[in-house]
């Protein structure tokens, strides 16, 4: 009834990241444009230097509020008329800082993107930043804490984030700011911090789609070729050089039917030379739903829907996590298999044809991360952000191919490192603190959520 | 070159455009198999890949009491192998030749899906087809206890660990009667998922897994003719089923013809509403007017329960809407709004009600129309750009109408909108007698705050 020899691949196409060109306009303002013309869709894409890692200290949150606060009112229009004027065209404005960046975005049409644009250089160049609609914007700011805090997933990220880098650097606190940091934030803060980031000369424009490089330089040369100003030397990034010793903490989440499980430490910066090694590694580890972890807790024991670990990419290292939900009474089982699966693959090489299942995924999937106009902007955001090299997409698939298996256990013998692992889980104390103390993986210690 | 935008609203009617709509048309081709297969190709060469999509005509709503939650237990019992392919290779094979994949389960249907590179278009035919032909060989009770784990575990991480979690159960259990295939839990009762057995396993399968219950479509970079051959190769073999049990009536009142209500106290840190109505069934004649409606009421910012409650009058901390679209017996139009902390429970759903109040009252203008038709196709052809999604609503349209065509002709019904049919909609469904309240507290307030006085209230204690 079913046919038992399974079939070949046949010879693969070829394939190429759509191409793009980069332009400089004369005052500073870079732009980079893809021709992509498969339907009549275009994505525009701003990416300004003014990530979450600007924020002045006492004012985390303060990029992202500027980034939203952009849509709020210009010299010439009402916050409400640029809301109707993208939305009257079928787009919306998406508008939010990044660790490393803000970044500001539509998708439309092609008919409309003339229309977009002259909205969203107005944006750029002359927002007004009204008073009252800051404090709307702080207020749903200070409404999404409480219920960030009420939900297990975002209050274990952000204690694993708090847990992981000493009080006082910028990674220990959410991106978006706390409560306390949100309040302190006025008007006129946020008027400085666009004023001292938002320059050309710190901008990229990406315009991806249905459009040609003419087009697409023409419009942004009469949309924002007149925009002045130069980037002031901003605060240089803060440095993450302190190694933290292993610790389990617990934070208290009674009755809770499930408990959230991070693990961790300090991972590597994105322009680290072993990228390609660790993306290769981490996807064996627990990247893939194939990967040990996942195949272990999940397929294994059935603790779990589902466990995954990875990499958060920044400018500096960003955490290396872990991440899984556990039901309660197998919390310390499933802590005890992951670090099996860690030492696992620090002890060996990888078979070949484990390898081979993570390389032919990521080479394969290649292609398929980049079908909308919009995952394209994205991608070469990253270009900018991450300073990769323009050869970066063209050679990604080559240079998976090149890692072995000696680079695997290499990587994970340099960037797992057991002495450094922290814990976070939330769950119910009644149920989790006694097997985690028999685990003796370390000291537990018992907290409240809490705001800062 | 570029035109600047009018500083003062005013009232403006989008040129029609209809171009548009012949770029947008993608082509479709069907055939179906002997065994009852019916199978959709759409072609786009653009990049060298290639998605799979089945669709079975299954869902919760064909679920037997006592049998909550199998549908979706069964969704993963499809990828725990099956004669030819050992357990969980399916992801393994997928995955090695480059590809992404998944399956979900629905109240209608359950779909199972791959992107792959075009040359390894045979691969995930190969595994769709080892499935659906012989899947029984392969299915063994210590399986089915994994699985069974896995699911219980998804149950906690989604719904019962998550603030709200469990909204979508409850208001399918307030809205659909207790005997309505709608009713219960798609997600299932942990009872219902402890009594599942492997002879639930087996049945469900021979009955519900068959080529003539299933669509198979098949978007982006393939040669159609070794499409063809390659589907006719691999499912051509598999036998037809004996046909499926009818489902229990699904014929609603247009209305639910009084205000129905629930009170829930959940570990929720805002209050939130979910105010629900009952509404024409996806791709009928009167859809189109309330998929618009609730753009108009909650798509975006600039929707009206936006910005009336988040951004002018600050009450709400959230604001959206949707339908739920479903195909048979009655949609679901769904506001879904939470409360500023400051805000009381009773003041929410005051004022929620208010708003709907209004737009019965004043109707909605060309320009609200306008606008959400302006949105909702830029969704649509952006969603056109993946050939997963092509795949999934070929699918879609070829298992509830039997026309895959339809997707090509969803553009220009939602033209032919007006404001005349959307306040038509808005007057005769969206009146008191017409909403379901569900209501979250918090737990540790919210006590007597809220009325229970109205018709037909029901309260309820948190699971």
């Amino acid at each position: 009834m079913t046919t038992s020899a399974r079939p070949l691949p046949g010879p693969a196409r070829e394939y190429h990241f759509p191409s793009f060109v980069r332009h400089t306009l004369a005052n500073g303002l870079s732009i980079i444009v893809a021709p992509v013309e498969k339907l009549p869709v275009v994505t525009v894409l701003a990416v300004i230097d003014a990530g979450a890692t600007n924020d002045p200290h006492g004012l985390e949150g303060l990029a992202q509020l500027t980034a939203e606060a952009l849509r709020e009112g210009t010299a010439k229009y009402t916050g409400l008329e640029i809301l109707e004027g993208f939305e009257r065209i079928g787009s919306s404005l998406e508008a939010g800082a990044d660790w490393d960046s803000t970044i500001v975005s539509m998708t439309l049409l092609k008919e409309h993107v003339s229309k977009g644009q002259a909205l969203l250089a107005e944006l750029l160049t002359a927002p007004s930043f009204p008073e009252n609609e800051i404090e709307r914007l702080k207020a749903e700011r200070l409404a999404e804490r409480l219920q960030i805090l009420a939900e297990p997933r975002g209050l274990a990220d952000e204690s694993f984030s708090k847990f992981l880098y000493p009080e006082g650097t910028r990674y220990s606190e959410p991106m978006s700011g706390n409560s306390t940091s949100i309040s302190a934030i006025a008007r006129q803060d946020v008027a400085d911090f666009f004023a001292s980031r938002y320059t050309p000369d710190a901008t990229t424009l990406i315009i991806v789609g249905d459009v040609s490089v003419e087009e697409a330089v023409d419009l942004i040369e009469a949309t924002l070729g007149s925009w002045k100003g130069e980037k002031a030397a901003g605060p240089s990034v803060e440095r993450q050089a302190t190694r933290r010793a292993k610790g389990l903490e617990v934070i208290r989440k009674a009755d809770a039917a499930q408990a959230e499980l991070r693990l961790g430490h300090k991972g590597v910066s994105r322009s680290h030379p072993d990228y390609f090694s660790v993306v290769v590694m981490n996807a064996i580890l627990g990247g893939l739903f194939s990967s040990r972890i996942n195949l272990n807790l999940r397929e294994k024991h059935g603790y779990t829907y589902g466990a995954s670990s990875y990499y958060d990419w920044r400018c500096e290292p960003g955490p290396f996590v872990i991440a899984t939900a556990v039901q309660s009474e197998v919390v310390a089982d499933a802590l005890r298999e992951t670090l099996s699966e860690i030492d696992r693959i620090r002890s060996e090489k990888i078979p070949e044809d484990e390898l081979s299942l993570a390389t032919s995924y990521l080479e394969g999937v290649f292609p398929i991360r980049y079908e909308t106009t919009s995952a394209i902007a994205a991608a070469l955001a990253n270009l900018v952000v991450f300073s990769l090299p323009d050869s970066f997409y063209g050679e990604y698939r080559q240079n998976i191919r090149g890692v072995s298996t000696a680079d695997v256990l290499k990587a994970a013998q340099t960037y797992v490192i057991p002495e450094e692992l922290r814990v976070v889980i939330v769950g119910d104390p009644a149920i989790v603190v006694e097997p985690l103390e028999k685990l003796k993986f370390s000291d537990v210690s018992l907290q409240s959520p809490v705001e800062a | 070159m570029v035109r600047k935008l009018r500083a003062a609203p005013r009232r403006v009617t989008l040129p029609k455009h209809p171009n548009q709509f012949i770029k947008m048309r993608i082509p479709i081709e069907t055939f179906s198999l002997d065994n009852g297969l019916f199978v959709t190709l759409s072609q786009d060469r653009t990049a060298p890949i290639v998605a799979v999509n089945l669709w079975y005509h299954v869902g919760s709503a064909n679920e037997r009491p006592g049998r909550t939650g199998f549908a979706h237990l069964f969704e993963h019992m499809l990828f725990q192998g099956s004669e030819h392919v050992g357990s969980n290779e399916h992801f393994e094979l997928i995955q090695r030749a480059g590809g992404t994949l998944n399956g979900s389960t629905w109240l209608e249907r359950t779909n199972y899906y791959e992107t792959v590179p075009s040359n390894q278009l045979g691969i995930a035919l190969w595994l769709e087809a080892d499935r659906m032909g012989a899947l029984l060989p392969a299915m063994t009770q210590a399986k089915l206890d994994m699985q069974r784990d896995v699911v219980k575990n998804e149950r906690r991480w989604s719904i019962d660990n998550q603030p709200y979690g469990t909204w979508f159960e409850r208001l399918s259990a307030l809205v659909f009667p207790e005997s309505h295939p709608f009713h219960h839990s798609l997600m299932g009762s942990m009872e219902d998922l402890s009594a599942a057995s492997l002879d639930d396993v087996k049945e469900f399968f021979r009955t519900y897994y068959t080529p003539d219950n299933a669509v198979l479509s098949i978007a982006g970079d393939f040669d159609q003719h070794d499409a063809r051959q390659q589907v006719e190769k691999y499912f051509g073999k598999i036998v037809r089923g004996d046909g499926k049990p009818q489902l229990t009536a699904m014929e609603l009142p247009r209305t639910f013809g009084k205000p129905v209500r629930a009170v829930v106290k959940d570990d929720v840190a805002l209050p939130r509403l979910y105010l629900a109505f009952r509404s024409p069934v996806f791709g009928s004649d009167g859809y189109y007017a309330a998929s618009v409606t609730s753009a108009i009421l909650g798509m975006r910012r600039g929707s009206r329960l936006h910005r009336s409650l988040v951004r002018e009058r600050q009450i709400a901390a959230d604001a959206s809407a949707f339908t739920f679209d479903l195909a048979k017996g009655s949609d679901i139009l769904v506001a879904d709004v939470t409360a500023r902390p400051e805000t009381s429970p009773q003041k929410l759903e005051d004022e929620v009600n208010r708003e709907i109040d209004k737009l019965m009252k004043e109707g909605a203008s060309q320009q609200e129309v306008d606008r959400a038709i302006a949105l909702i196709e830029t969704d649509m052809v952006t969603a056109m750009q993946s050939a997963s999604e092509r795949a999934d609503r070929l699918s879609m349209f070829a298992t509830f109408f039997g026309e895959p065509g339809k997707l090509n002709e969803q553009s220009e019904k939602y033209h032919a909108v007006t404001a005349h049919s959307v306040n038509d909609f808005v007057t005769s469904s969206l009146g008191p007698d017409n909403r379901a309240t569900l209501l979250f507290v918090p737990a540790d307030t919210g006590e007597g705050k809220v009325s229970e006085s109205a018709d037909g209230v029901t309260a309820t204690a948190a699971a």
